[in-house]
């Protein structure tokens, strides 16, 4: 441990009022702590700028409940919780894939997807399947709730819409995307354990071998994780079952791809390989719709 | 063989119920009173003088004891081979990571603030990082060439087999990186010391008499005031050979200043950073084959990465080379090897030392001189391994029976590789996952190098208790491996006693005999041997004493040794190592009985290529070797697959990340080690044919896996993809870069 607990401070308030009180009197004072899995890391290493902590797991932030059209999850909900819950396993399946893929068991079982997506890291593996299930959030603070398209949260590199005095309160899932086509890779830099080089989600509707929706999520491959707008633009309305078509179609698609992401070399991987790789899997994605839709 | 009744059988692991129950102490488990923590300041250069030390204020500097060079009371060196390894700088700089200054102090959350606290002001020089910049020579950093140390070893007239007529020629350029050890543990000592009793060391540690020789060097202390004890080891693979004197000189420095125990314990990204790592290499190949496959000359070129000192580069060298010749004949062969400075840590001892990157490049060229030659590498190989009688690259008669040839079919079959072969041929044109099948066939020296053994001149000892239970005393250490378990095995089943009434000594230098490093493989074939003889040595003791008869239970056998005692005062048996008769080898020359012994082996690997991602997936592997005698099935089996799980981090996973010399992945979730779920089924096969001069036959078995996976992995992605990849680590970044050049890019598309 290269850091000093001594110089540390942490606040288990209990109660999720308490936390949001706290977190609105005294606004960029305190560092919501989840499953600490982010937080601990940089803890160990010496790398943690911060000092003063509140415990944010309370029961209200844990609960994972299903009412008409949503499926709304708790931002405290743990990756173990998410990915055994039977109604998302039933109607997102490619969520509890991606939470069977974050880390190991113990990871899952402490790791949150509130901070998962709070950390904002462009390899976080749970938002491409949130971007391909059209998720929304609700942001909590004191002051009220407000709720927003998933799209609309990452504004850049760590930075999200998040005010100073606002958590995760829920993530809301849409159930309409049972008969939707669907593809899901994590491509990481090995089976388990992995922080992922390129994780990619998409689902679609393809009627008479025509793409009629189509919304598809890649994580490392931008600053922040990323919806591909372009791409999805390139490709709706494009046929899919005539083979010589499909070619051209998924050289479109590639170049749009191409088009709105940025990969970088970093210690896990070269960008050369990311935009090689997110090609690639964007053309097995199609040539698995096409399939599926022939 | 059959008869034996503790030897061959798989007994529990000695210290294993205490390991799972949690039990076990580790240095970091243990605490002495008034204990103090260490740390140390390191190096932010590669290369350059210290111009100055500065201690920033807001710490309590008065609190802390600082020890620098200028503290050392003895030779400012950890003693090794040529001894030019400093314990702390004193005023130049040679790697990053090096340490210059030692800081202890009661609270050890303190330290790392404290270390951050210290500012060394340097004068940066110009610097090496790769072999062939050190190579070239324009900046000098060691002795006059950058030279560490350079062999030659020559057998036959090669350049007079490279003018022949008719003759192929096939060249080749293999390189291999560097591989951190990653034992759960990390380095961690504790020193104590007292003007009576001296300098007292606890250490994670392979080799307690190295520690020993380098505490007396940095102390200057004598014999006797220097005490050295492994306490349990949660692994090493070398990494535990040489480094442990380093930190332990330190914790010992730290400790006579303040005059209290001092605990220095690293964590992961210092141990990763600042220890030594598997040397880096470079090998060229140029073989003279036959038209019809024969091998007449092999011409080799092999540099080894050693990093800013010589530590133990000279010796993994000497192994590199004499293993550059393979499992194969070879009437002409020349081995040049060098073994080159650079300014990064020391590379040292890892697993295999020198076998692995020699191995690998052999392994590969072979696969390619086959091709050449129009012959399946099977039945390339078939031609030319070394038979009974013949000799090897350094001239050593093969005296044991061996039969590569059947080793090697039997192999092949157990992986079930000519059919899969011929079905991967036939499918893989289709598929965006290509499948191959490859192997390696190789060979591992159990022991010291050449006379290293007759050196070392290694003293064992079993004796009696007051209790009438009987210990092992040898220096030889247990780090997971399993040396307790089979030296206890030895020594109960020549004793004729249960193996439960047999322990091993405290590993401590101030109670065993020096029975040598824990390294080399030589711990089942030349330690168990003199286990084996000091063993017979008490027992015949107390059959001539007349206390027991030629037949008895182990009671009776422990009733006899206590009345021996009553009636002696003791009962000790102590053997000491003998070179087995007709050995002989010329350092000079490198020509000889390079190793009393070689283990062979025969690997075989299957794998899947996914050209979506370019992803290697190891699917099966087969690993049958032949290591004399196996002393317990169990930690036999443990031992390779370990050592295979390992090649296959060294063959596709495990890239450390240099800048100027400094590790920059030096965290678990950047340098990637497979995982359970990235490992195939492997299966593991033995041959024996028992070495008459290891313990019950035994030839070393530790190192050997380490060395085949590689080359067998290479060789089934080159049969996958029809591409020859000679580097490893092979990542998925490497493969895509070749593959996407023949792949449907963009740009041709644009033509549809
Ligand atoms: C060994 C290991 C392996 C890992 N593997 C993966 C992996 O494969 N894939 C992956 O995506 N991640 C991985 N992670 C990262 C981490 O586990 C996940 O990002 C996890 O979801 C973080 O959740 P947490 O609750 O532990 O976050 P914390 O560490 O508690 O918090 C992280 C950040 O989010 C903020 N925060 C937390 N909850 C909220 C909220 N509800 N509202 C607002 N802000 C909030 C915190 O203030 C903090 O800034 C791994 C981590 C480790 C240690």
């Amino acid at each position: 441990m290269r850091s000093c607990s001594a110089e540390c401070e942490l606040l288990t308030p209990g109660s999720l009022e308490a936390v949001l009180c706290l977190l609105h009197d005294e606004p960029g004072l305190w560092t919501p702590i989840a499953g600490g899995t982010e937080i601990m890391v940089l803890y160990g290493a010496g790398k943690l700028t911060e000092r003063k902590f509140v415990s944010i797991a309370v029961p209200e932030l844990r609960e994972i409940t299903e009412d008409g059209g949503w499926i709304s999850v708790g931002g405290g909900c743990s990756f173990t919780q998410i990915r055994r819950h039977v109604g998302i396993q039933k109607h997102f399946p490619m969520l509890a894939q991606c939470a069977s893929w974050l880390g190991g068991i113990a990871n899952q079982n402490r790791g949150t997807i509130g901070g998962n997506l709070a950390n904002a890291s462009p390899a976080a593996d749970s938002p491409p399947a949130l971007f391909a299930y059209g998720a929304e959030l609700e942001l909590i603070s004191a002051r009220g709730k407000r709720r927003i398209p998933y799209e609309e949260f990452h504004l850049g590199y760590k930075k999200t819409a998040l005010a100073l005095d606002e958590l995760i309160g829920t993530v809301l899932l849409p159930k309409r995307f049972d008969d939707s086509l669907r593809y899901v890779r994590k491509v990481g830099t090995r089976n388990a354990q992995a922080i992922s080089k390129i994780c990619m989600a998409a689902t679609a509707t393809v009627k008479h071998g025509h793409v009629e929706e189509i919304r598809i999520g890649m994580g490392s491959v931008a600053p922040t994780p990323l919806r591909l707008a372009a791409t999805e633009r390139a490709l709706m309305g494009t046929e899919l079952t005539d083979a010589a078509i499909l070619n051209v179609v998924i050289w479109e698609a590639r170049r749009a791809l191409a088009s709105e992401t940025a990969p970088i070399d970093d210690i896990r991987s070269t960008a050369a390989y990311r935009t090689l790789v997110a090609g690639n899997l964007l053309e097995e994605m199609l040539r698995t719709f096409a399939g599926a839709a022939r | 063989m059959q008869s034996e009744r503790v030897v061959g059988q798989p007994v529990f692991r000695k210290e294993g119920l205490a390991k799972v129950l949690g039990a076990a102490r580790y240095i970091d488990d243990l605490s002495m009173p008034g204990m103090i923590y260490g740390a140390t300041v390191r190096s932010a250069i590669p290369r350059g003088r210290v111009l100055g030390i500065e201690f920033s204020p807001g710490i309590p500097w008065d609190e802390f004891t600082i020890v620098t060079a200028k503290d050392i009371p003895g030779k400012n060196y950890i003693a090794m081979i040529n001894n030019d390894w400093p314990c702390l700088v004193d005023g130049v700089v040679n790697h990053p990571q090096e340490p210059i200054l030692l800081l202890a102090h009661p609270d050890r959350h303190l330290l790392p603030q404290a270390v951050a606290a210290v500012h060394v002001r340097y004068e940066e020089m110009s610097s090496v990082h790769s072999i062939e910049e050190s190579e070239r020579g324009r900046t000098i950093i060691w002795g006059e060439d950058n030279v560490l140390k350079s062999y030659l070893l020559e057998k036959g007239d090669v350049d007079a087999a490279f003018a022949q007529p008719d003759i192929i020629i096939v060249v080749g350029e293999y390189t291999t990186g560097a591989q951190e050890h990653l034992y759960i543990e990390n380095n961690g000592a504790i020193a104590m010391y007292d003007e009576h009793a001296g300098v007292t060391l606890w250490g994670s540690l392979q080799c307690p008499f190295y520690a020993h020789k380098s505490l007396m060097a940095v102390t200057g202390l004598p014999e006797d005031k220097v005490r050295v004890i492994q306490v349990e080891t949660g692994g090493a693979f070398g990494g535990k050979e040489d480094y442990p004197s380093m930190i332990g000189a330190h914790a010992a420095l730290l400790a006579m200043k303040s005059g209290r125990p001092v605990k220095i314990v690293y964590d992961r990204a210092e141990d990763m950073a600042a220890t030594t790592k598997r040397h880096p290499s470079r090998t060229r190949h140029r073989t003279a084959v036959t038209k019809d496959g024969k091998l007449l000359a092999a011409d080799i070129e092999l540099c080894l990465d050693g990093g800013a000192y010589s530590t133990l580069s000279s010796t993994v060298l000497s192994r590199a080379t004499i293993h550059s010749g393979g499992a194969y004949f070879w009437p002409n062969i020349r081995v040049r090897s060098k073994a080159y400075a650079t300014n990064t840590p020391p590379h040292g001892a890892f697993r295999g030392f020198g076998a692995p990157q020699a191995l690998f490049a052999t392994e590969r060229h072979m696969d390619r001189v086959a091709k050449a030659v129009g012959l399946t590498p099977e039945e390339f190989r078939r031609r030319n391994l070394l038979l009974t009688g013949e000799t090897t690259s350094t001239g050593q008669v093969i005296r044991q029976q061996i039969d590569l040839q059947g080793w090697m079919e039997r192999a092949l079959d157990c992986a079930n590789y000519r059919e899969k072969k011929a079905r991967f041929d036939r499918e893989n044109p289709d598929g965006v996952r290509k499948k191959g099948i490859g192997f390696a066939v190789f060979l591992h020296g159990s022991g010291f190098t050449g006379s290293g053994e007759r050196y070392l001149n290694s003293l064992v000892g079993v004796d009696a208790t007051a209790e009438g239970r009987i210990r092992v005393l040898v220096s030889s250490t247990e780090f997971g491996q399993g040396t307790n378990t089979i030296l206890c095995q030895i020594a109960a089943e020549t004793l004729g006693v249960d193996y439960d009434v047999v322990e091993m000594a405290p590993p401590d230098t101030g109670i065993v005999p020096n029975s040598g490093p824990t390294v080399a493989s030589r711990t089942a074939m030349v330690v168990g041997r003199l286990v084996q003889s000091a063993a017979l040595g008490l027992k015949q003791t107390l059959i001539a004493s007349g206390l027991l008869g030629e037949r008895y239970l182990t009671e009776e056998f422990q009733a006899a040794a206590k009345a021996h005692i009553g009636k002696h005062g003791g009962l000790c048996s102590m053997s000491r190592y003998q070179a087995p008769p007709d050995v002989y080898w010329d350092d000079q020359t490198y020509r000889g009985e390079a190793y009393a012994a070689y283990a062979w082996a025969v690997y075989v690997a299957e794998v899947t290529v996914e050209v979506t991602t370019y992803s290697v997936a190891v699917d099966d592997f087969v690993a049958l070797q032949e290591v004399g005698r196996v002393l317990n099935p169990v930690l036999a089996t443990g031992q390779v697959e370990g050592g295979v799980a390992q090649g296959i981090g060294y063959a596709l996973y495990e890239k450390v990340s240099w800048d100027r010399g400094l590790m920059k992945n030096n965290q678990m979730t950047n340098y990637i080690i497979p995982t359970s779920q990235d490992l195939p089924k492997i299966r593991v096969y033995f041959e024996e044919v028992p070495f008459e001069h290891g313990a019950y036959g035994a030839k070393g078995i530790g190192e050997l896996p380490m060395d085949g996976p590689a080359p067998a992995i290479l060789n089934a992605i080159a049969h996958a993809t029809g591409e020859d990849f000679n580097a490893i680590p092979l990542l998925p970044e490497d493969i895509a870069e070749r593959l996407a050049a023949g792949a449907p890019a963009a740009q041709e598309m644009a033509t549809v």
